[in-house]
């Protein structure tokens, strides 16, 4: 069971100091869930999640994000000593490593490279950069004392390989279950992508990667009703088969119909202003976000 | 008393003799390089009259013309001193080009040859320390195989002797004459050693003709010229180079090339150079393509201080066809200058530019391209792609790709783009798992996908590998 605490968060712009666009945000996720962060234009839920994953167009200038973990979401059991991370020390591929997923609203299209080497390339990283955070300093230094670069008892790099042969497999059973084309996997990166295609594409990457927590940034703008119902399969598959997180942001209403969210928070001028559970969505479908900036600062 | 005048006159006209001496050197512009220089290689080459004539012809050209230094954005040559040439191509002087012990390589080569993983004899071999090694076998037994077909692949220096009236008729006479530049004049005057294929007609060489095999051969590396003739209908893929770093003592590689592609016959020339980071490797390479003859060229150019090198083809005959595929890399201190020329001289004649750049650590890449078509060259077409990606605001990447088309029936498309790695698309590879390093790798090698996908399989694995070892910039 894992979760990410984000508290106070303050972040500005990186090159313009006077753009704050964070002002002390309060928001858990743990796995399991499915949240819907909602709010009007410019309340600040994406930089939030870019922020989250390590975005260096974005300062944080006070606050905490910490994931922490119970000990049993990898392979191997985690030492109590390294169950809770301070998120913000760490690099977005260590950020990764460790489960945390971002579905981009713009999905970068990247010309020659396939799916299915960027996925596998990408799935090899994060197990090998997890290995590395979660590396026994004492065994290190020991090793390092010895005269080794690493632990002996690590065994070589390329050891726990996913290899191309076991990979597509386990990239044709995620296609399935999200119901996507065979061409999927040879096609370059989003390039040329459609927009329902990139954001199919981006709920086939959290499947295959299975994070603790996901951020799913708009996954459900510029879709049609099919894809939407695809989308929501997936993101719905991500909680149930995986037990991921899922904190799922969205100006509308419409795929909560067919993703339920265990909990939804609504962002206003850079904080979390409201919380509650689903029936918080249905209130905003019907008083629009004028009413919680009533409820928020008295008058509208 | 009368001895001791002698004495003295003979010491004022040794005198005057020294005087004269330092006066007529004082006069040349290329003091190093004289007459009697080239006539010693010659002489050592044993070889016929007519080189030694067109060697210094060759000569004369070369010091009269002078350097190039009126191009738009060209690399910087003035550290090319000439005046330093002569003890690496004089045969009667020990000390030419390479390097005695494997010790003495500067390490980044070091480096690359281990990381490269190419075995010791060969490193030495390659980087021009110690002598033969055990491929020459595989060579010779290829070689046999040739043979009975009629197929010559040796070296040019032996050309010269066992095949001189073919030597004769095409050396340097309709394809790539000295005239043309400066270092092609250079190149005439001192060249020495390089490879000969001549394939005859209808003949296909089913395995590509390699000179990385011989690459120790006496005279290697800096002056090497190639000559290539298929005959009508005939086949062949000529292979030069490797990815492995090639040290050279003297830092200027001036090599010549020249493909005669008869009618239906069709030659591919593939190199890899990675030249070591002091060289300046300024190169002339032509083909000239008879009717319905397809020559391509597929160039990867790596390492040097600066290269100039812009492959040509001729398209002489109708219906002829060019491919030109070149990848570039410039990293910190680089400058690589390089392109493609095409000139489409008669109807019915194609070709396609594809080039791809990447300039990282204030490198700078520059595609230089010419297609010219020629008046009543009707019916053809050309093609032209050039994209640069640089990785950082120091580095610099221009294209210059000219059109000259005197013939308005004809077809041109032409496409160009230059590019900073997106920090977006960085940021999107990181957020998934990789790290810095091997997210720009990722995206890198994804651009030049295009043409690595061409390529020979264990080309392209070795062309890739090549560049993630440049970008790990540990290499110097």
């Amino acid at each position: 069971m894992a979760r990410l605490e984000i508290r106070n968060l303050h972040a500005e712009v990186a090159d313009d100091e006077e753009e704050t666009i964070l002002e002390g945000v309060d928001l858990a996720v743990e796995s399991d869930e499915i949240h819907a962060l909602m709010g009007p234009n410019g309340s600040g839920k994406s930089t939030l999640a870019k922020v989250v994953a390590g975005h260096p167009a974005y300062r944080v200038t006070e606050g905490e994000v910490t994931l922490h973990l119970d000990g049993d979401e990898f392979d191997e059991p985690i030492p109590e000593d390294k169950r809770t991370w301070d998120l913000l020390d760490l690099e977005p591929n260590e950020r990764a490593a460790l489960g945390i997923y971002l579905g981009f609203q713009y999905p970068a299209e990247i010309e020659g490279v396939t799916m299915v080497n960027f996925l596998r390339t990408a799935l090899n990283a994060k197990f090998e950069e997890r290995e590395e955070l979660f590396e026994d300093e004492e065994d290190e230094e020991e090793a390092e004392e010895a005269g080794y670069d690493t632990s002996p008892m690590e065994g070589p790099a390329d050891e726990g390989e996913v290899g191309v042969a076991q990979f597509q497999e386990i990239l044709r059973g995620k296609m399935e279950l999200l119901d996507i084309d065979d061409r999927f996997a040879d096609r370059y990166l989003n390039a040329g992508f459609s927009g329902g295609e990139k954001k199919q594409n981006e709920v086939l990457q959290a499947a295959v990667l299975e994070p603790e927590i996901a951020i799913l940034d708009e996954i459900d703008s510029g879709l049609d009703i099919d894809r939407l119902r695809d989308v929501s399969t997936g993101i719905n598959a991500l909680r149930d088969e995986e037990g991921s997180g899922v904190l799922m942001i969205t100006h509308y209403q419409r795929i909560l119909d067919y993703v339920e969210p265990d909990r939804v928070h609504v962002m206003l001028d850079g904080q979390v202003v409201m919380e509650g559970g689903p029936d918080l969505a249905e209130k905003l479908e019907d008083k629009g976000y004028d009413w919680v900036r009533e409820e928020t600062y008295g008058t509208a | 008393m009368s001895s001791e005048q002698e004495d003295l006159k003979e010491t004022d006209t040794e005198e005057r003799f020294a005087f004269k001496k330092e006066e007529s050197s004082a006069f040349k512009t290329e003091k190093g390089l004289t007459e009697e220089t080239i006539r010693l290689i010659s002489e050592d080459k044993d070889e016929p009259e007519w080189m030694l004539e067109r060697r210094l012809r060759a000569l004369r050209q070369f010091k009269e013309m002078p350097m190039p230094t009126d191009w738009p954005g060209q690399p910087d040559l003035s550290e090319v001193d000439l005046d330093e040439i002569v003890p690496y191509i004089r045969p009667d002087i020990d000390t030419r080009g390479g390097v005695d012990e494997w010790d003495d390589l500067p390490e980044d080569i070091q480096d690359t040859f281990d990381k490269l993983g190419i075995p010791e004899a060969e490193k030495k071999a390659l980087s021009g320390v110690g002598a033969q090694y055990e491929s020459e076998i595989v060579y010779q037994n290829m070689q046999e195989r040739w043979e009975e077909k009629g197929v010559v692949f040796c070296d040019m220096d032996r050309a010269v002797q066992e095949h001189e009236e073919i030597v004769r008729e095409y050396f340097m006479t309709k394809c790539v004459p000295p005239s043309d530049n400066k270092f092609a004049a250079l190149h005439g005057a001192i060249w020495s050693g390089g490879s000969f294929v001549y394939v005859p007609e209808d003949t296909t060489v089913d395995m590509p003709v390699q000179a990385y095999f011989r690459m120790n051969s006496e005279g290697m590396g800096q002056f090497e010229h190639t000559l290539i003739i298929a005959e009508p209908g005939s086949e062949v893929h000529y292979i030069e180079g490797c990815s492995a770093p090639q040290y050279a003592a003297f830092n200027l590689h001036s090599g010549g090339v020249e493909v005669f592609v008869k009618e239906d016959a069709h030659v591919q020339y593939s190199t890899v150079q990675n030249w070591s980071k002091n060289t300046y490797n300024l190169n002339t390479k032509r083909a000239i393509a008879e009717n319905g003859a397809t020559m391509e060229w597929v160039s990867g150019s790596m390492g040097s201080k600066a290269t100039m090198l812009y492959p040509s083809t001729i398209l002489k005959g109708r219906g002829a066809t060019d491919n030109h595929i070149t990848i570039a890399f410039a990293g910190e201190g680089q400058d690589i200058d390089t392109g493609a020329k095409v000139y489409h001289n008669a109807p019915n004649t194609k070709s396609t530019i594809e080039s791809k750049s990447i300039a990282k650590d204030g490198g700078r890449t520059n595609y230089r391209g010419l297609v010219h078509i020629a008046d009543g060259a009707e019916n053809s077409s050309t093609s032209v792609e050039c994209d640069a990606l640089m990785f950082d605001n120091d580095s610099t990447s221009d294209t210059m790709p000219y059109m000259e088309i005197q013939e308005s029936k004809v077809d041109v498309a032409h496409e160009a783009t230059v590019g900073k790695i997106g920090d977006e698309d960085v940021f999107y590879l990181q957020s998934r798992g990789l790290d810095d390093d091997d997210a720009k790798k990722m995206i890198v090698a994804g651009f030049i996908e295009p043409i690595t996908e061409e390529l020979p399989i264990e080309y392209a694995v070795e062309l890739n590998r090549l560049i993630e070892l440049e970008m790990e910039g540990s290499l110097g």
